[in-house]
This record gives C-alpha cells, structure tokens and sequence, in this order.
C-alpha cells in the first residue's frame, strides 16, 4: 500500500513519520508530476488552508485531485485538510475540493490561545489524544456524513464514503491509531 | 505555561514550515501578502529596510495597527517586541497576537537579558546565529528559531552564514560521544538536556526558519536546500517593484526549492527587486544585538 501526502506546505513530514511508523510507503506531492504513481490514499495535512489552496491550483493539483477524490480515492484530512475538502465554510467565501458534504467555520475556537489539548473517543478508533491548533471544527453535516468525534458538544471528526476529516491534528500527538483507521479505509478501497 | 501550551506553540510552528512569514505595514498589504499564499504575516510599522534608513529608536508597533491587519486576514499574525521587553510582549499578549518576535530588529530594551518566555502564554520565535543562541532562547521559552541574517539589506550572506554554522553545529553534537555532551554544553553555554536532544535527534528541538535578507525566489530556495522548514520575508516584498508576483513566487519557491526548472519559470518577469545594501556597506549590524 502506498499513500501520498499533500506537501505543498505543512505538517506534511508528521504525517509521514506517522506512516512509516506502521511500516506504509508515502511519498510526497508538490507539482504535478507526482500524481504520475500509483496510490492508495491520500493525506491532506495541517497547515494553512488559503495557502494549500491556491498552491493546488496554481501548481496544477486541484483537477486531477478533485476527480481522484470523486472517483473514491480514500482521503483524510486533518485540520487546514478538512477545511479542503469541506463543502462550504461558513466564515469564508472560499471553498476548495467541496467534496465532504459539511459545514466547517474556520478558526472556529479563535487565536492561537485559543489553541488546546484534549483526549476524546472517536468512533471505530478510542479514545485518542487530540491536539487543536486554531482549529477549526463542523457547524453541520449532511444527512449521509458520519459524526465520528465530538469535543463539548461540537463536531470534529466526520467521515463520509471513503473521505476522514477531523479538524485536531492527529500527525502531531505520536498517537497512531486514526492513521490505522483511514489505512482500514484504503486497504477496504484497494481491495478488487 | 504549562507544557501542554508550549507544545501547542511549537507545533503551531510545525504548521507553519514549508511556507513564507511575510512582514506588512498595512491590513491592505496584509491581505496582498495572505491572496500571494504567506503562511503568517509580521505586522510592522516600518519594514526593516525603512528602520535601517530612520534610524532612531525602534519600538513595538501601534496596537491599533495590529488589530487591524489581524481582522484583515485569517492566517496567523506575528507582531516583534524588542529584545528583553517583556511589557510590549504583555502588551502583544493580551492583545491575542498568534506568535511573537523578541527581535533584534527593534532597538534592544535589555542588553542582558532576554525575555523570559515560560511566563507566557502566547508562542516566541527569535533569532539566532548559532546553535548556542539557539538553543539558550529555546531554553528561554521560545517556540520556534529563525536565523538573524542581516534584516533590511537584500543580501542573504548573512542568513546563508547562520544556517550553515547551525547546521554544522547539529552535525558536531550529533556524531560526538555521549561523554564529550557535557563540555559541549559547557561551551555553548546551554543546558545538557538541549544538547542532549540535539544529539540524539540530529535537529533543533523547534522549527528553525531562515530570515534575514532574503529577497528573490533564489533565495529562498538556497536557504531551503540549506536546511530551513521555511522563510520569513521582510523588505524584499513590499520595496520591490511587483510585490504581489514577486511574493506568489517566492511562496511556490519554497514549496518546490529543488526543482530549477519550475524556479526558472517562476524568477521570469518579476520586476525589480529591492536595491539592497552589501554587509561592507552597513554601519548597523542588527545580529549582533542579543546573543
């Protein structure tokens, strides 16, 4: 199995260590040649979402992307990842691969102050520790969207067909367990 | 602070690395740097360029003029503090700054004494020459290290300088037996358990930036092939002749650093760059304010 990473900018590298910690090949993507390979899933990292989001497009990813994702191509996305894949944003005008049929408010818990920790259980993983770094978190969710974690009463993990969003950032926390959940997801999908 | 904090600070700098922290004076150059793809902004009255031509005492920005460029855009907002000022970096706080430059920019409020940055809250980033500044502002409580360089000059010698004598440093502690750390910290003048991370983890225990004349996407990519997680532009932005092309470009240059060709393409037609003063020519060497 093999899983690419989005690495336009990022915590791209985390989400690698996090792989290679469970014995799966990665490798990175930044230009459009790297879509040339085969993969199994894809991981949209934390980072900034306005700035993965125009790098997609200027450096000719978001196409071939958008269309890997609509085929099925189980992807996860964590943080700035999730605000990539959500439908709309309910405080930006912005919406990028608007595949996740979710509502999402970015810096939903304000400045980095407002940044914490905390364990929650997600479904199908445990209870896992979570790291929110201005993170964002769901406002709603369409009627086939999994609720898979909340944190006080508020959405932050969502899972619909083979798409992972979570507005914590897993890569960062040495736990691996959500990474082995969205691998469950690929090898399910790589399957014939 | 407790430690869940300072984690947090660090790793707000983890999702930082790969892109460019870009210095503007206004909330209409905040949202050209943000539209240009900056990861963060510095909010400054005056860019370094600018300081170095006033001369004079530089200080804290305006808090009013923060607050405006931090409700202009939605990507993190650094704002600098002077050297061992920890009122203005109170100030900074309470005013939800997301991280703060105890820099040597500014005119320095302390020449002893830095900040001491464990009683906050909010995450610092400060510059460095060298492993042992480093590592002695990491002890100090900062979050993240950027390299000095030479701010407000264009020229990277200086940036190129500091990140080759910290990498060969990390490259020193990293191949040394385990009972030579002692005298090594003795030397740097830091902590044991610093070096000791240092040389079991081959890597600063914080992202480490490269700032300090940087000014074309050539730039940033050598200084990225030299080893930075990313860059800080300050007056080679907004004193060139097209900021916003020049800034896109060096924000795709930092993402693909290694690869001439798309560099080629993407240092075509940028307009001039900003004049720039060689190191011989300076009378002020910010780099060497705090050590």
């Amino acid at each position: 199995m093999k899983i690419a990473v989005l690495s336009v900018q990022g915590a791209f590298i985390e989400h690698e260590k996090m792989l290679s910690l469970l014995g799966v090949q990665s490798f990175e993507i930044r230009q459009k040649r790297d879509l040339e390979q085969e993969f199994d899933g894809l991981i949209l990292p934390g980072g900034e979402s306005t700035v993965m989001g125009k790098l997609l497009k200027e450096l000719d990813l978001f196409e071939p992307l958008e269309k890997k994702i609509k085929e099925g191509l189980p992807v996860l996305g964590t943080c700035a990842g999730l605000i990539l894949l959500a439908e709309k944003l309910s405080n930006d005008a912005n919406t990028y691969f608007g595949t996740l049929p979710v509502i999402v408010r970015r810096n939903a818990y304000g400045r980095q102050l407002g940044s914490f920790y905390t364990e929650e259980e997600v479904t199908g993983v445990g209870k896992i520790p979570m790291a929110f770094i201005r993170a964002p978190f769901v406002e709603s969710a369409g009627a086939d969207t999994e609720i898979i974690a909340r944190v006080d009463g508020n959405i932050v993990g969502v899972k619909y067909h083979n798409q992972i969003g979570v507005s914590f950032h897993p890569e960062v926390t040495g736990c691996t367990r959500l990474h082995e959940y969205f691998l469950r997801t690929c090898q399910v999908h790589s399957k014939p | 602070m407790n430690d869940n904090r300072y984690e947090l600070n660090k790793e707000l700098a983890q999702m930082l690395k790969g892109g460019v922290i870009m210095d503007v004076t206004t909330p209409e150059q905040a949202k050209i740097a943000e539209e240009a793809g900056a990861c963060a902004v510095m909010a400054l009255e005056r860019i370094p360029a600018d300081i170095r031509a006033a001369g004079g005492v530089s200080r804290m920005s305006d808090p009013k003029m923060i607050k405006g460029i931090q409700e202009a855009v939605s990507i993190p907002v650094m704002a600098k503090c002077r050297i061992g000022h920890f009122a203005e970096a109170q100030i900074l706080e309470a005013i939800e700054i997301d991280y703060i430059d105890e820099s040597e920019v500014l005119s320095p409020a302390d020449d002893v004494y830095h900040i001491d940055k464990t009683r906050f809250n909010v995450p610092f980033v400060c510059g460095a020459k060298d492993l042992g500044e480093a590592l002695r502002r990491v002890n100090e409580g900062a979050s993240m290290i950027r390299t000095k360089g030479e701010p407000g000059t264009g020229d990277v010698v200086q940036a190129v300088r500091h990140m080759r004598k910290m990498n060969q440093e990390i490259a020193r502690l990293t191949s040394m037996r385990e009972d030579e750390l002692f005298q090594a910290a003795k030397e740097l003048g830091v902590p044991y358990d610093l070096v000791q991370y240092v040389h079991e983890n081959s890597r600063l225990p914080v992202v480490n930036f490269a700032a300090g004349g940087i000014a074309t996407p050539a730039d940033a990519a050598l200084m990225m092939q030299l080893g930075a997680e990313g860059v800080f532009v300050g007056s080679g932005i907004f004193k060139s002749g097209d900021p916003k092309k020049r800034a896109a470009a060096i924000v795709k240059a930092v993402t693909n650093f290694n690869d001439a060709t798309l560099l080629a393409e993407l240092s075509e037609d940028l307009g001039e760059a900003m004049v720039g003063i060689n190191e011989q020519e300076i009378g002020l060497l910010m780099a060497e304010r705090g050590k």
